[in-house]
């Protein structure tokens, strides 16, 4: 199965864990993702709130560039994946969208024809490699790592919205509210899924920068309720909920002396460490909140 | 929160709808029932000027100033929560994102100051180098909006940095000067 990769530029960053980890586990999973050459930023939601149509347009750059492969574009990042969506979305039901953004594609001797489909890779992992397959592929025993799903906002609730484009994709892939595609994926490592309720509250996204109170409380609660509910870790797909979870936390317990001690790692990383892989080549080395010694010793099998 | 304990018919912007209603999907604000679904729904209602609901009713009721310089578009942090349960299947979402956009283009971004300038700091970057950089956003944000609060910002920098997640140089895409023509050709269109 081969799909364009739009990485996004959190990934070549603060979010290069997930991308080593995302190299270590899809080829065993028969899935080649081949990069867009020279793809932009998608302009994420900050583009969007100074000027749209120049956030649609940029965007638009990369889905006419990702056209002629005549295949699925593949992004692991919530906001890319939003992102290029709504550009898609907007591009095919506003008429007068689509002929700006045609006319400014065309200054670049580009030009979009609106059906490019946009994926999530946990999307691609979950519904084009199945579930058997990573059961198949898992060989660590995890039933003792305690696993809370985070899926933050990105991924399901803009979808549903009406953002997805494309039959298949219309309504998302999963719940807006209670989504389970990921509870099935903990499981199919072997691993437990913890059940609780904060798994698709917002962790504060960009508001961390700005509003950094606000955007702390909102991760306070999503940690207590993982914490109360006995997980080890936390596992999620969207490089801004992974660094406000993480690279956050120490200041989380300093504002609200707390004591959390959660790593927050990506799907793709618990992914590989079914497969037996070493945390090392996960990228797992790269969080702020390190693993556990409890996590640890469920790897180690002790 | 609201100042203007009477209201006369004079000083309110009822054109303000119509700006609202010419956005895309925008018209839909008319489909607003008040049920409070939205509110209830933000995760940062709690510290809004107002809430969600009240938004659509001011919006409506033609308070222009009111609206465009509360908190609540900046506390918007576009979780979708309250768009996917409107019962009325209002884009709010997109008309917080809208209202941005107004208030910063009319200099009306106080309570947004932090928020928008981060915002105009992103696009600088990509419009610079087509993709973001994330070391120099911070460094950029943190001048331009919180110089007196460089501090606060050191020990998640230094745990990025010393986990070799915050690359110091940015990377410079082949075939920028195609994307600033795109943007250029946008920029005339937007101006007609």
């Amino acid at each position: 199965m081969k799909y364009t990769y739009y990485p996004g530029c959190s990934v070549k960053s603060t979010a290069n864990l997930y991308q080593e980890s995302i190299d270590a586990v899809v080829p065993a999973m028969g899935v080649e993702l081949e990069e867009l050459d020279d793809w932009n930023c998608c302009g994420a939601t900050a583009y969007m709130s100074v000027n749209e149509m120049m956030s649609f347009a940029i965007s638009a750059r990369n889905l006419a560039m990702a056209e002629k492969f005549h295949r699925d574009v593949v992004t692991p990042c919530s906001a890319c994946y939003l992102v290029l969506n709504k550009t898609n979305r907007y591009f095919n039901d506003y008429p007068e969208v689509r002929k700006k953004l045609g006319v400014a594609l065309e200054a670049g001797g580009l030009s979009y024809s609106g059906n490019i489909r946009v994926r999530h890779i946990l999307d691609v992992i979950i519904n084009d490699v199945g579930l058997e397959k990573i059961t198949g592929l898992a060989s660590r025993k995890l039933e003792d790592l305690n696993v809370a799903p985070y899926y933050g906002c990105q991924i399901v609730r803009p979808m549903y919205y009406g953002f997805g484009a494309g039959e298949e994709n219309e309504e998302g892939f999963d719940d807006p509210d209670d989504p389970v595609c990921m509870d099935r994926l903990i499981e199919a490592t072997g691993a437990t899924c913890v059940k609780y309720s904060m798994k698709t509250k917002c962790c504060g996204s960009s508001l961390i920068g700005t509003e950094e109170k606000q955007a702390l409380k909102l991760c306070r609660g999503i940690l207590a309720d993982a914490e109360n509910n006995g997980a080890h870790c936390i596992v999620t797909i969207c490089p801004l909920c992974q660094m406000n979870l993480d690279v956050y936390q120490p200041k989380v317990n300093s504002l609200f002396g707390t004591k959390f001690d959660i790593p927050v790692i990506y799907f793709t990383q618990l992914i590989g460490l079914a497969m037996g892989k070493q945390p090392k080549e996960l990228g797992l080395e790269r969080l702020a909140v390190k693993m556990t010694r409890p996590m640890k010793q469920i790897l180690q099998g002790a | 929160m609201l100042e203007r304990e009477v209201v006369y018919e004079s000083v309110l912007d009822h054109d303000f709808l119509d700006e609202i209603y010419s956005l895309p999907g925008g018209h839909e604000i008319k489909k607003c029932i008040q049920c409070g679904t939205c509110s209830g729904s933000c995760p940062q209602g709690a510290v809004m000027d107002y809430a969600p609901r009240k938004i659509f009713s001011l919006i409506r009721a033609g308070f222009r100033d009111e609206v465009l310089e509360s908190n609540t578009i900046w506390y918007c942090s576009s979780c979708y929560s309250c768009a996917v349960r409107c019962p009325k299947e209002i884009k709010i979402t997109d008309v917080m994102y809208a209202l941005k956009r107004i208030a910063i283009k009319e200099g009306k971004a106080k309570k947004g100051r932090k928020a928008s300038a981060l915002s105009k700091n992103f696009v600088r970057m990509v419009n610079k180098y087509g993709r973001n950089h994330e070391t120099e956003l911070m460094a950029r944000y943190i001048l331009s909006a919180e110089p007196f609060n460089a501090l606060n910002f050191v020990p998640q920098g230094w745990r990025l940095f010393s986990n070799g997640r915050l690359p110091l140089m940015p990377h410079k895409i082949k075939n920028i000067e195609q994307l600033r023509k795109i943007l250029k050709k946008i920029d005339e269109l937007e101006e007609m």
